[in-house]
Formats: C-alpha cells, sequence, structure tokens
C-alpha cells in the first residue's frame, strides 16, 4: 500500500565537480549502496542511495566528489525536528518499530567531557613516565581477600593462599564484543592480531568462533548469550575466558536478531544454525528466570571448564545498576561488564537506543562504590564499556571506580569506519560489517590491525603521560580514586552520585 | 570386559562429585554408577566420549550441561534444565523433569518418562547432521518448544493429560509433535499444527521405538496413535516487525 508522502527530503547529496572529474570510475566501483552509475561515458548520481560512508570520497583521486548533509531544509522548529517528523512519516507508512544502526544520537550532555583530571603541581611534583616507569598491566578476576603464608622449616615464605584464574592485560583497553556474522572475518583477525600485538583481549560477540581465529584463542573471551549460538564444551575451553551476555546497552533489556540474510555458509557453520535462518537471541537466557538462577548458570560454565577460566557478565547500565552489579557478583563471576547507555550495536530499535539506560560514567562509580560497601569489590574486575572515545575516557573511567575497559566503536573507527550508521544493511564500503566477500576483501587484516594496535598504543601512551603528570605511577592507584577528578558545570546531585567533587574543591 | 565405577554421592557436594565422575572417564570407565544422589548440580556437565553414567535418585539443576557423547541415565527426578545447550549424547529420565527441559540443546537425545515442567524444548537448534530429540512420556507444561530453531519433540501424554497452553510461541524451527488432537486454542501465534503425514509417521517410529524400549513400553501402539504435528507458521516471525530508519 502507498502513501501520499511521496519523496522525502533527501538525507545527503552527492556532487561530482564536472571540471576535477576525470570520469575514471573509481565511485561506480566502489560504492555498494548504487549512487554512481555509468551512462556511456558519463557518471550518473543517486544520492538518495547515500549513507555517507565517504567511500567515494576516499577513492576519488581528485577530490572531484562533494557530499552535503540535509541539503533540503524542512521549516525550523525545536519541537518538531527533523527526526521526530521523519520518523512519524516512515511509521505512518509502515506501521512498525524503527530500527537503527550504531549508538545513540540522543543530544545529551557527555557526562566525561565534564570532569577534568588532575595534575601536579609545587606541592607534590609530577613524575617523569621517561625516566620513572608508570605501571598499566591489569589483571581481571577475582582478588583474595587476603593472603596467607605458610613458612618452611629453611625459612623460606610461600603462599598457601589458593589463587582463582586472572587475565594478564598490558593495557587497560580490550576490545568489545561484536560477532562474526555483524562483523567480516577479515574484521575479526584485524582485531584479533591486535590484541595479540598489544597484549590485551578480543570478545567474539554471541557469534561463536570461527576457525580462522583459533590460532589468537589465547586472547578471545569467547561470550555465551541468550541464544547461545555457537556455543558447546570446545568453544568455552578454547577461550581464554567466558563472557555470559545478560544484556547490551544500545538495547537494554531486549535481545538480538541477525536477519536470515547476514547467515552466509561461513556464518551458518561458526553459530551452528542452518545457512539463510534468523539467529535470535531471546531477551532473557531462558535459563535465567530469576537471581538465584544466575549462580546456577555461572557454576555450571565453571563446571563444564574445571574451574580454570575467568568468567564475566556484561550487563546493561540500567536505573537500579547498583543492585544489579551487586546481584552478577554474588553469582560468582569474576569480572563484570557494563555497557552504558551510549553503547554501540549493528542495529537496534530507536526508541531503545535513544532512550533507555543511563550514562556509563553513573553506572561505573555507583557499581564501583556498591561493591566497596558491601565488602564485594575484591570479588570481581569492573570493565566500562558503551562508548569510550579516546584515552581520556579511559583515564576518567578507572579513576570512577573501574578496572579495564572494552572499546567497539572506536576500534571499527580505527579500521576505516565513518560512523554511517547503515551497519544493519549489511553493504559496509569498508568491509567491515559485512558478508559480501568482494566487500570483506577490501579490508587487509595486516593493515587493519596494525590501525588498531597503533591506536591502543596511541592511547596507552597519553595514558601514562597523564598519570605521570598525576604523580601516579600505577594503575592501582587510579583506580577508584575520585580524588584526581573534578566536576566541571555538573550539577550538585550527580557530582553527589559520582562521588567526585566539583572544580575548586 | 566393560570397567564399572560406584561412587556413593550421600552428602558429597557437586564439584567433588563431579570431579570423580571426570576422573572415572579419564581412568577408562564405561560405566559409572552413583548411588544416593540428592539434588547435585551440574552431573555429567560438558563431559566428552562414550561412557554410561547411571545417577541413582534425583538429579540437581543443569544436568549433562554442553555434554558431548555420553549416555546419563536418571533413576528418579531431575531438577532444572536437564539436557541444556547439550551437544551429543543421551539422557533418559525415569521420573519427571523441571523447567526449561533441552534448552538450546544442538544434538543428542533427552528422554523423559514422566512429565516435565514449563518451556521444555525451548530455543532447540540444529545444524547439518545434528538434530536434538526430546521426547516426553508424561504431560509438558505451557510454553512447550518456545522459540524453537529446530530439533524434534514429541510429547506422548501416557498418563491421558496434556497441559501445555502456548505451544510454539516464536517458533522458527522443528516441529513439535503430540499424541492425540491439540485444540487450536493451545497454540501460540506463530505456531500451526498440520495433521502427521505418513512420511512423519515413519520418520518418528524409530525414535519412539527407542524411547518404548528404554522405558519398557508397548511400542507399536504408539508408533501406530493419531498424532498432530506443530511447526513455524513462517522461519521469520520478527520480519513483519521493523522498518529501517
Amino acid at each position: 500500500m502507498s502513501s501520499n508522502f511521496g519523496s522525502m527530503p533527501l538525507r545527503y547529496r552527492i556532487s561530482i565537480d564536472r571540471e576535477q572529474c576525470m570520469e575514471c570510475g573509481r565511485c561506480v566501483e566502489n560504492c555498494p549502496y548504487g549512487v554512481f552509475r555509468w551512462d556511456g561515458n558519463r557518471i550518473l548520481i543517486n544520492s538518495r542511495n547515500c549513507t555517507a560512508c565517504h567511500r567515494c570520497l576516499t577513492y576519488c583521486p581528485r577530490d572531484a566528489i562533494m557530499l552535503q548533509e540535509h541539503p533540503c531544509d524542512y521549516r525550523s522548529h525545536p519541537v518538531w525536528t527533523r527526526s521526530v517528523r521523519e520518523s512519524i512519516y516512515n511509521q505512518a507508512r509502515t506501521g512498525k518499530i524503527i530500527l537503527a544502526g550504531m549508538g545513540s544520537v540522543a543530544n545529551l550532555p557527555i557526562i566525561f567531557d565534564h570532569l577534568m583530571l588532575d595534575a601536579c603541581q609545587v606541592t607534590t611534583p609530577p613524575t617523569d613516565p621517561l625516566r620513572e616507569p608508570v605501571e598499566l598491566r591489569t589483571y581481571l578476576g577475582k582478588k583474595p581477600a587476603k593472603l596467607e603464608f605458610t613458612q618452611k622449616p629453611n625459612g623460606d615464605v610461600e603462599l598457601s593462599t589458593e589463587l582463582t584464574p586472572n587475565l594478564m592485560l598490558e593495557t587497560p583497553i580490550m576490545l568489545g564484543h561484536m560477532s562474526y556474522g555483524a562483523l567480516s572475518l577479515n574484521a575479526h583477525v584485524a582485531m584479533a592480531r591486535a590484541a595479540k600485538e598489544t597484549g590485551t583481549y578480543m570478545g567474539t560477540g554471541e557469534g561463536g568462533l570461527h576457525p580462522g581465529l583459533y590460532p589468537y584463542q589465547d586472547r578471545m573471551i569467547v561470550q555465551v548469550a541468550s541464544g547461545r549460538f555457537g556455543v558447546n564444551v570446545d568453544y568455552l575451553e578454547r577461550g581464554a575466558a567466558i563472557e555470559l551476555k545478560l544484556g547490551q546497552g544500545a538495547k537494554p533489556g531486549i535481545g538480538g536478531h541477525l536477519p536470515g540474510e547476514k547467515v552466509s555458509a561461513d556464518v551458518s557453520r561458526t553459530r551452528m544454525i542452518p545457512q539463510g535462518s534468523d539467529a535470535i537471541s531471546p531477551a532473557p537466557h531462558h535459563d535465567i528466570y530469576g537471581i538465584e538462577d544466575l549462580p546456577q548458570l555461572v557454576n555450571s560454565i565453571k563446571e563444564a571448564t574445571e574451574y580454570k577460566k575467568p568468567i564475566f557478565a556484561k550487563i546493561a547500565a540500567v536505573n537500579n545498576n547498583a543492585e544489579n552489579v551487586a546481584a552478577v557478583a554474588r553469582s560468582g563471576v569474576d569480572a563484570i561488564a557494563i555497557d552504558g547507555f551510549r553503547g554501540g550495536t549493528g542495529a537496534a530499535p530507536r526508541v531503545f537506543r535513544d532512550h533507555v539506560g543511563i550514562p556509563i560514567e553513573v553506572a561505573i562509580s555507583t557499581a564501583d562504590q556498591e561493591l566497596r560497601k558491601q565488602g564485594l569489590r575484591n570479588e570481581v574486575s569492573i570493565i566500562a564499556c558503551g562508548s569510550i572515545r579516546e584515552s581520556t575516557d579511559v583515564i576518567k573511567a578507572i579513576a570512577l571506580g573501574a578496572d579495564a575497559v572494552y572499546i567497539g566503536t572506536a576500534a571499527l573507527i580505527a579500521m576505516g569506519c565513518r560512523v554511517c550508521g547503515n551497519c544493519y544493511q549489511g553493504l559496509c564500503s569498508w568491509g567491515i560489517a559485512t558478508q559480501r566477500p568482494d566487500l570483506v576483501a577490501r579490508l587487509d587484516p595486516d593493515v587493519a590491525s596494525k590501525q588498531i594496535a597503533n591506536l591502543i598504543h596511541a592511547w596507552t601512551l597519553e595514558i601514562t603521560e597523564l598519570m605521570g603528570a598525576a604523580g601516579i605511577n600505577s594503575i592501582e592507584s587510579l583506580r577508584g580514586n575520585r580524588d584526581r577528578l573534578r566536576g566541571y558545570m555538573l550539577d550538585e546531585g550527580l557530582l553527589e552520585i559520582l562521588d567526585v567533587k566539583s572544580v575548586g574543591a | 570386559m566393560a570397567k564399572q565405577v560406584k561412587i556413593d554421592a550421600k552428602g558429597m557436594h557437586y564439584t567433588p562429585l563431579n570431579q570423580q565422575i571426570r576422573k572415572a572417564i579419564e581412568d577408562g570407565a564405561d560405566e559409572i554408577i552413583v548411588d544416593n544422589v540428592l539434588g547435585q548440580r551440574f552431573i555429567g556437565n560438558g563431559l566428552r566420549g562414550n561412557a554410561t553414567i547411571r545417577v541413582n535418585g534425583v538429579a540437581g539443576g543443569d544436568l549433562a550441561m554442553f555434554m558431548s557423547g555420553p549416555t546419563v541415565i536418571v533413576n528418579g527426578n531431575a531438577e532444572h534444565a536437564p539436557g541444556n545447550t547439550m551437544d551429543s549424547g543421551k539422557v533418559v529420565i525415569h521420573g519427571s523433569a523441571g523447567d526449561a527441559v533441552a534448552h538450546s540443546m544442538r544434538g543428542g537425545k533427552v528422554f523423559v518418562r514422566g512429565d516435565i515442567g514449563y518451556r521444555g524444548g525451548i530455543h532447540m537448534k540444529q545444524f547439518e547432521t545434528q538434530r536434538p530429540i526430546l521426547v516426553v512420556g508424561g504431560s509438558a507444561q505451557t510454553f512447550l518448544g518456545e522459540y524453537m530453531a529446530g530439533g524434534l519433540l514429541i510429547v506422548l501424554g501416557l498418563d491421558g493429560v496434556m497441559k501445555a497452553r502456548e505451544i510454539g510461541s516464536g517458533i522458527h524451527g522443528g516441529e513439535i509433535i503430540i499424541r492425540g488432537d491439540v485444540d487450536e486454542a493451545c497454540l501460540a501465534a506463530g505456531a500451526k499444527k498440520l495433521p502427521l503425514t505418513e512420511e512423519d509417521r515413519a520418520r518418528i517410529a524409530p525414535v519412539i521405538r527407542e524411547f518404548a524400549a528404554d522405558f519398557g513400553l508397548d511400542a507399536e501402539p504408539l508408533v501406530n496413535a493419531d498424532y498432530t504435528r506443530i511447526v513455524p507458521a513462517s522461519a521469520r516471525p520478527f520480519a513483519g516487525k521493523y522498518t529501517w530508519e
């Protein structure tokens, strides 16, 4: 059934400077969305198909292509914004839930940007990281509440407390869970190599573990989500750690859904489902219907893997975050990843992406405070995720109480992603979020892994410098050290929740 | 000669119990008899090989979860989710079982002589040669075969009762076969019922015969009984729900 809306105003307009253009056709070859086509020896443009992925601009040898967002104005209105109006047109035409790609686009203040870092001056001098080492090595997992020692007859002392397995990270930055299926194999291989090179770990997401990643399995955190795709005992044994996905920041409270179109032969083998079938992850784990069921699942995985690996749980940051975190900490897990409301996704209902959940800064701080209050902080490590954009976000998250962070979108951007938000189309021109072989081949894992490793190195250097400037020589001394933060233009209520003083105080 | 190991589980925590079972398998046991089981969880969890584990008593939650190969025979009832995310092998329960039996199971067989709780066979799935089978002798509770993505689920209703409502909600693969007629009102949205063809009957007959043999039942009346076959109305239950931004 048609509507009376006709053509909507263009989202993007692509233009070619015909004086510059030499009709080489690279734009036609590079655009998977069908913006460019040959008409005899002239290149025609269909701007309506454009996603602003920038592939054509990048590969135009003459800088002849230009992109303009929203070339057509609506009457401006502060209430009935373009986004509101276009959503109404869409739903009036279709009667359906609107799905959108990547993280929240809600224009809300970012708390990280209102937290200022401390530095030393005359009362205590800064340290020089070139001369004095700054220790970023991080261990994720349970720490004993106390240590016991025995003395041998010859006087030597040895540790008698039994330690539980931890993951050792050379830098507190990990690559977060994005599944094979949502991402291409080349993107996964690039992330795995970067994790190995930088001494950190990457998450598999819930799509199983492709055999191409077995060489890096000691750098992989294998995920068990409600769909249990690709999960068997072999998968659990391959991972360095196992993560139970209980929630996702981009869409708290709902499950996931990989459409059948993306379930290629290879994805089907890795997920262990028939080719072309929908991969539906229910909202809850259907063997967890209450808080007492969670320890059962955690212990079941520990029994199956003989207590050899740390078990993580990932939850979305929501209103009763502190209670959720305390409940998960008591289930026996070794680390809790908390995903803030700006977390990324291949696809999520727009209303969830933009309206459900709380900021990661608040969730980390309240989790850390609640765990300390309940005497549980040593029982679990905390991993912050959901829109960690730069090294200062990492350092602020740690000062608010996190042990480490997961990065997702930042790693994709390091591989070339332009945050066009069309991951769900499966046509990613950069070869990142697609399964189409010719597009996947565009992403060279050697090049992409180097770029991700460069990003992690660069952030690590910046963190080292910032810590040195603050006179902090080990990550343990930064963790939960809110005194090294000050809130700028944050209200009194929020400062109290964060347990951070105002600038000037 | 088959090697048999006996374990007395009386008063034992599940971790040492499961360590003993694992050790017995590593030492080459073909049959492990575990007596006095009283709710210990995770028996058979993540085990490989082809040993037979006989559980005398009540098995606790997540029996045979992630199991890949062995056979577990329970002379008693089983708690929550036996056969959870199981890969291959067989679980035979001579009593009844709790909720979420065969949850996300991807291969092997779970046979329950008595009743099962809610959400039986939820999200069972199949891939290539792996096709899980759940057969229930008694009745199943509501949300039977929810989110089912593959495999075969048979409910025989041997005690003349069939309690399941909302059968197959969100089902998008596999099949549920229930002895006797099933009222349309008991089907959830997304499920539809079909008559059992003679080809279907020939396909399920070996499964029913195996079940009958395990529990000492007369197979042929069950093989020849009337059945209702419930399948997905669509392989894409959510396809019509969304539009893109």
